[in-house]
């Protein structure tokens, strides 16, 4: 009895995976950092107006009323109506299939988003509870562990553990910089490539972001074509994770790689479709990243089939996919959505843009997205062009100027000074503070550079 | 399904994944799901086709539900109590420790459910798109790549896609028999665990569903003692699926392994285990509810709680759903009152099935819950073997028109076990089955054996010279 009670006293709990207790996770970064000191100390304009303004979460809170009002002149649409069995049979659908007539709405709004240049197949939509369970879902399905994605930075900082964490896959990033306004290059692709071979890695598949996060703009029609060109030659897989693709408020227009899958059809090339796989959100575009609505879109049979089955550990919920699938098949409401809300998004990137710009803080032309990419490298000081001095700007802008804003080495840029700044997640008054601070900032960093050129 | 193994530059790789046949999707319970799908029965379109018995759904209390909808508006058109609308909030909230107002009311519910014999903290709840998404992640969790779970037999064919397809996981399989009624034994135990060590594999946990798929009993509290001991003993986990909890419809009612580790806290306080005792819930089965993915892990291990929280981001519930339920399991009097009519009804209908079955000489184990019972057919079996199961399994289907599942793909031992659903259908469809049975079984007993070994097509001969279901209606 003595001889149990002391391996009792020091037998520990039973272990957990090296999944779970791995840092994989990805939430010990600053991105996640600064959420938590806003957390401990949020903005509010009569409780707390000293607090810290969170602009580091691209959230489009500009359309709300538009979908509220919806509901309520269409009532029906949040409930089942009158007609017996109605609730009854969508409490019971959880085919993964998903329900058709949300798939046909969801079809019909990408083709609109897309300017009716691109047509989607209802047939070969999978629903899955989120952007984020569609990018792992794909992960899973196309890459084996410790088989290589191809990532052109600088690229969202959820990433790392969406595509890695449970998968093992490794990500292996496609270095681009300010030169030519980060775009993506083949030689950056070769280099990427060349890297993961002598790593041992094979790679699967490229994973671009279009429009970008954390850019804010859309891929060019040439390096789109560019890319596909290089994975048809890898005769590996494209990942187009479109799930900004409502939010582009300007020229040019948005080239969704659907556009281009179905031109090269035309022209007879058939090695492009199977290779191809979108993934698109309600999240940013509808404002409704509570409700989990995430789609995977793919010209493979073989994907579309496989990801059907893997779907079934993240269903949307049959009442969500209801709801939805009302408001989005009226067609007239959903135009006037999507034209509003590009809108109110253009107004609030010019405002974002024109006030920075006042307070002598560039940013990155953009046309689309939640954000800017804003630079602030000249703040960093010579020869301190480092990660390290980044953060410590960052830190900065954080404690003093109570801004949570996210660091570009968070999306891993290779060019320290960048910083994404979200504009879609506040009010204009909110963000007219914000503002308003970053003046004030510049115009002590602009006083004291003064004063120490002059000593 | 695409081959892995390729030289050729030209095929275009999916992953092993994509590839293997973990997703289980091959078995006969995806085939007969299948058939029913080509041919369902309607009573009224197609009364010759095939009735879904494969199925555990709870179809049989949407009224209470339907009822407190229409008086609880609100819920639905997203608004507190007073009108004003909390639509924003919820199109917002995507935070993976879920909506405190529903971990709240879900954590009330699990306790009475349980006769509050246990409480529930809401911060020890991870919320998931359904068990199915619960128990994956805690297998991400609790084992490695190639790690095994002891699981008892028979068990839920869904296991073998939900715990081991992505997760690289084992299932060495505990073997129960019909010699003590199915029930967990030490020694069934400590031989899987023999077994996995022989095959290389590190055991990580044990995991029971209670009340049990697809037995329909509950576990006695002595076998969860046996279990729990057993988990102490190996320095292992123990996952208990209690997905079919509020489904207890008679004696000697739930006990939940939480229970068990409470007393056992009790009794020896060195002998801590409630860090290695974790909880899987759903509201698909009690509450009728599988299209709203909601379910649960619940444990007292933090490190597991973090993770599994963590994880979740892959399968939230959707905060509309969220945010209804709250107010549904907020809502003491209804719970209370569903909770018992739900039980009553099932209970009847599982009567209703027994003593269908009983009439035409075919037995079930003892059970006092969930929503199908385990029938024992092997006296109609050709051949006492799996091939003689597969054989009759195929008759029932295609020839008798009800899709149960064989034991076989709940990896039974004995063969001539099926698992067959009645919460699913209404009386009369259950009725229209019991008498296809009825025919099927009197037309087997006079077939002449000698032709029909020889030639099946004689089977089908001998079956339609019985009388029609519809011929025999007339005659009741």
């Amino acid at each position: 009895m003595g001889g149990k009670l002391l391996l009792a006293a020091f037998a520990g709990s039973p272990p957990l995976s090296q999944v779970a207790t791995s840092a994989a996770h990805g939430e010990d970064s600053p991105y996640f950092a600064g959420w938590k000191a806003y957390d401990e100390n949020p903005y509010d304009a009569v409780a707390n107006p000293d607090g810290v303004i969170q602009m580091g979460l691209a959230e489009n809170q500009t359309s709300f009323e538009l979908l509220e009002g919806y509901l309520r002149e269409h009532p029906e649409a949040a409930g089942w109506g009158a007609g017996a069995g109605s609730f009854r049979d969508n409490a019971l659908f959880q085919d993964y299939h998903g329900l058709k007539s949300f798939r046909k709405a969801m079809a019909s709004f990408m083709k609109k988003i897309r300017g009716g240049k691109a047509s989607f197949d209802p047939d070969r939509i999978v629903l899955t509870a989120g952007a984020t369970a569609a990018n792992e879902l794909l992960t899973f399905i196309l890459a084996n562990p410790g088989d290589a994605l191809l990532i052109p930075t600088p690229y969202y900082p959820g990433f790392d553990r969406d595509l890695r964490w449970r998968t093992r896959v490794n990500i292996v990033p496609v270095h681009c910089d300010s030169a030519n306004g980060f775009q993506v290059t083949v030689s950056a692709l070769q280099a990427a490539y060349d890297e993961a071979a002598a790593a041992g890695m094979r790679v699967r598949g490229v994973l671009i972001t279009n429009p970008s996060n954390p850019l804010g703009t859309t891929v060019k029609r040439t390096v789109l074509e560019d890319i596909l060109d290089f994975v048809v030659r890898k005769n590996i897989h494209l990942i187009s994770d479109e799930i900004y693709s409502g939010s582009v408020f300007a020229t040019p227009d948005l080239v969704s790689v659907a556009e281009l899958v179905e031109s090269r059809a035309r022209h007879g090339e058939k090695d492009i479709a199977n290779r191809v796989h979108i993934v698109y959100s309600l999240s940013k575009d509808l404002g409704l990243p509570g409700f989990r609505v995430g789609v995977v879109y793919s010209y493979n049979d073989a994907v579309v089939t496989t990801a059907r089955r893997m779907s079934s550990f993240t269903l949307v919920s049959s009442q969500t996919q209801k709801t939805l699938a009302a408001i989005l098949s009226d067609e007239e409401f959903a135009d006037v959505y999507i034209r509003t809300n590009r809108e109110r998004l253009r107004e609030r990137h010019d405002h974002i843009v024109a006030g920075l710009a006042r307070a002598g803080v560039p940013c990155l032309r953009s046309n689309a997205g939640l954000f800017v990419w804003m630079d602030m490298r000249r703040l960093l000081g010579d020869g301190e062009a480092t990660v390290a001095s980044e953060l410590k700007l960052w830190d900065k802008m954080l404690r003093e100027v109570k801004l949570n804003i996210s660091p570009g080495s968070s999306c891993h840029c290779s060019e320290p000074g960048w910083f994404r700044v979200c504009f879609a997640n506040m009010s204009l008054a909110t963000l007219d503070l914000a503002l308003a601070r970053i003046s004030r900032f510049m115009d002590r960093w602009n006083k004291a550079t003064t004063q120490h050129e002059q000593q | 399904m695409v081959s892995h193994v390729v030289a050729d530059e030209k095929t275009l790789l999916l992953s092993k994944k994509a590839g293997c046949n973990s997703h289980g999707q091959d078995s006969s319970y995806f085939l007969g799901w299948q058939e029913y799908e080509k041919n369902p029965f309607d009573p009224v379109s197609n009364p010759s086709g095939i009735i879904q018995m494969g199925l555990a759904e709870n179809q049989l209390s949407f009224d209470m539900v339907e009822t407190w909808l229409e008086k609880n508006p609100d819920a639905l058109g997203l608004r507190r109590e007073g009108g004003a609308s909390v639509f924003r909030e919820l199109a917002l909230f995507q935070d993976y420790h879920g909506l405190p107002v529903f971990k709240n009311a879900l954590a009330r519910f699990m306790s009475e459910q349980r006769g509050h014999k246990v409480a529930f903290d809401p911060s020890n709840i991870v919320l998931t798109a359904g068990a199915t998404s619960a128990n994956e992640a805690l297998m991400f969790c609790l084992a490695d790549h190639g790690d095994a779970f002891l699981i008892p037999t028979p068990y839920y064919p869904g296991f073998d896609r939900d715990l081991k397809w992505r997760t690289g996981a084992e299932i060495v399989p505990v073997h129960c028999t019909s010699a003590n009624g199915f029930r967990v034994t030490r020694a069934a135990l400590d031989d899987a665990y023999r077994r996995a060590q022989k095959r290389r594999l590190r055991v990580k946990g044990v995991l029971i569903t209670n009340p049990s798929n697809p037995l329909g009993t509950t576990a006695p509290r002595a076998d969860l003692e046996t279990v729990v001991e057993f988990v102490a003993a190996k320095g292992i986990h123990l996952v208990s699926d209690e997905i079919y909890s509020g489904t207890a419809f008679g004696e000697p009612g739930f006990v939940s392994v939480l229970e068990v580790v409470a007393e056992r806290e009790g009794a020896a306080a060195a002998s801590d285990v409630s860090d290695r005792v974790h909880i899987v819930y759903s509201l698909s089965k009690d509450l009728g509810l599988p299209g709203f993915r909601v379910g649960a892990i619940y444990s007292s291990n933090a490190a597991v709680v973090s993770a599994a929280t963590k994880m979740s981001s892959f399968g939230l519930i959707s905060s509309q759903t969220q945010y209804l339920l709250a107010a549904l399991l907020g809502d003491k009097d209804f719970t209370r009152s569903y909770v018992a009519e739900n039980k009553r009804r099932i209970k009847e209908r599982h009567d209703q099935l027994v003593d269908g079955l009983r009439e035409v000489g075919i037995g079930c184990l003892e059970s006092n819950a969930g929503l199908f019972c385990w029938v024992d057919m092997s006296h109609l079996m050709r051949s006492r073997s799996f091939a003689g199961e597969m054989e009759l399994w195929k008759k029932v289907v295609f020839e008798v028109g009800l899709n149960i599942s064989p034991g076989s793909s709940c990896h039974c031992r004995e063969p001539g076990w099926f698992r067959v659903c009645f919460a699913n259908m209404s009386a009369k469809t259950l009725d229209v089955a019991m008498q296809r049975l009825r025919s099927f079984v009197e037309s087997t007993a006079s077939a002449v054996p000698a032709r029909s070994i020889s030639c099946p097509i004689a089977i089908k001969w001998a079956l339609r010279l019985a009388p029609s279901s519809a011929d025999r209606k007339a005659e009741r």
